[in-house]
């Protein structure tokens, strides 16, 4: 598809950093609001499609190309498998029981009391442990998945032979 | 009878969304009608959630006031996505077909003899 | 009308008559009595902020509670985007 006018182009300028920002924060606080992993992967990717309709997606694919999307969706999801691996080596390491797949271990324990504050309904931003850690993994994995397969479908579909402003 | 309308609203959803699978023959009528299917699910479940006089299942500042079950929430979140994943593959489907058979019409294509 | 849809009506009003016919023997809209009574959604609320820490049901929920079905969820997700950019891919001679 080929881009838009000077006024959109403008308007896209502005706009663009805030819908950023505005998605980070709502997969970063998603243990306290609502929201989280998914809700601000939605976000972020709504911000970046609109990226692709205001300047075209020849432009587009020639920033950012698709093979670095999939290195970056395969990180969010070894992140996350990795965390969810953890839980049965580290319970096991620093209190002798056998831990389960996909246990939380960063809460009510004595190794890292760092991570220990449990905010009771006091909107702490370092408590529950693995969760917010898990929403960073979640959140850059739909961010790519997303964003890619719409930059894919629109530089496919593109006519040849219309000049490109 | 007054207190099943959310339900009755689910059941239009579904029958709106079959009647477009069963009696269209362009292929994105039939996909619309995939998606109204499932946004008729997803209404369904979250109707499934829902106490009397009850609040979001959010900690702060909520007192002690009865909170809604937060588990169907989580399934609604699972299916959402799947749907987004399966739209996604059927329209790249189409976009191949068109290429190849230079029609959108459901009874004119794979009828081929060899 | 053809025998195809003859057939395609039936279909249609036999479907329809089973669900507007299960939606009007639903429970009422928001109570619970003792045939569905919630007990595990009881025990998530009562023991998320000891067990987790979290302020948000439903993450805790999504996250902990039950993380395989979000486990399994990225593995739609990823398969998804593997079969978009598999089919538009241009062969280089």
């Amino acid at each position: 598809m080929s881009g838009m006018s000077r006024i959109v182009k403008t308007v896209t300028n502005v706009a663009f950093p805030i819908v950023m920002i505005y998605g980070l924060y709502v997969i970063a606080h998603g243990h306290l609001t609502p929201g989280g992993g998914f809700q601000g992967g939605a976000v972020v990717a709504s911000g970046l499609a609109m990226l692709l309709v205001a300047y075209g997606s020849v432009w587009t694919m020639g920033k950012i190309k698709e093979k670095q999307l999939s290195v970056l969706e395969s990180i969010g999801a070894f992140g996350f498998i990795g965390l969810a691996f953890l839980g049965i080596l580290m319970v096991y390491l620093y209190s002798g029981l056998q831990g389960n797949f996909f246990n939380n271990f960063l809460i009510n324990q004595d190794i890292f009391p760092i991570f220990n504050e449990l905010g009771r309904g006091f909107g702490n931003i370092n408590t529950a442990g693995v969760i917010p850690l898990m929403n960073f993994a979640v959140g850059l994995k739909v961010i790519a998945g997303l964003f890619a397969i719409v930059l894919v479908m629109a530089y496919a579909t593109r006519l040849k032979g219309v000049k490109q402003k | 009878m007054i207190y099943n309308i959310p339900y009755i609203a689910v059941v239009a959803l579904i029958l709106i969304g079959l009647y477009a699978i069963i009696f269209k023959r362009n292929l994105i009528k039939i996909v619309i009608g995939i998606t109204l299917i499932e946004s008729g699910v997803n209404l369904f479940l979250i109707t499934l959630a829902f106490k009397q006089d009850s609040i979001a299942p959010i900690y702060r500042g909520s007192g002690s006031r009865i909170m809604s079950l937060p588990v169907p929430h989580a399934l609604t979140l699972t299916s959402i996505v799947i749907g987004v994943a399966v739209l996604a593959l059927m329209l790249s489907l189409i976009i191949h077909i068109y290429k190849h058979y230079k029609t959108l019409d459901a009874s004119k294509i794979g009828r081929e003899k060899e | 009308m053809s025998k195809r849809n003859f057939a395609a009506v039936i279909f249609f009003a036999i479907v329809a008559v089973f669900l507007v016919f299960g939606a009007l023997m639903m429970h009422p809209f928001g109570e619970f009595n003792e045939d569905n009574y919630p007990e595990m959604d009881e025990y998530i609320i009562d023991n998320t902020q000891n067990e987790t820490g979290a302020d948000n049901g439903v993450t805790a929920v999504v996250f902990d509670y039950r993380g395989f079905d979000t486990l399994g969820e990225a593995t739609v997700l990823f398969t998804a985007v593997a079969g978009v950019i598999i089919l538009f891919r241009r062969l280089k001679k």
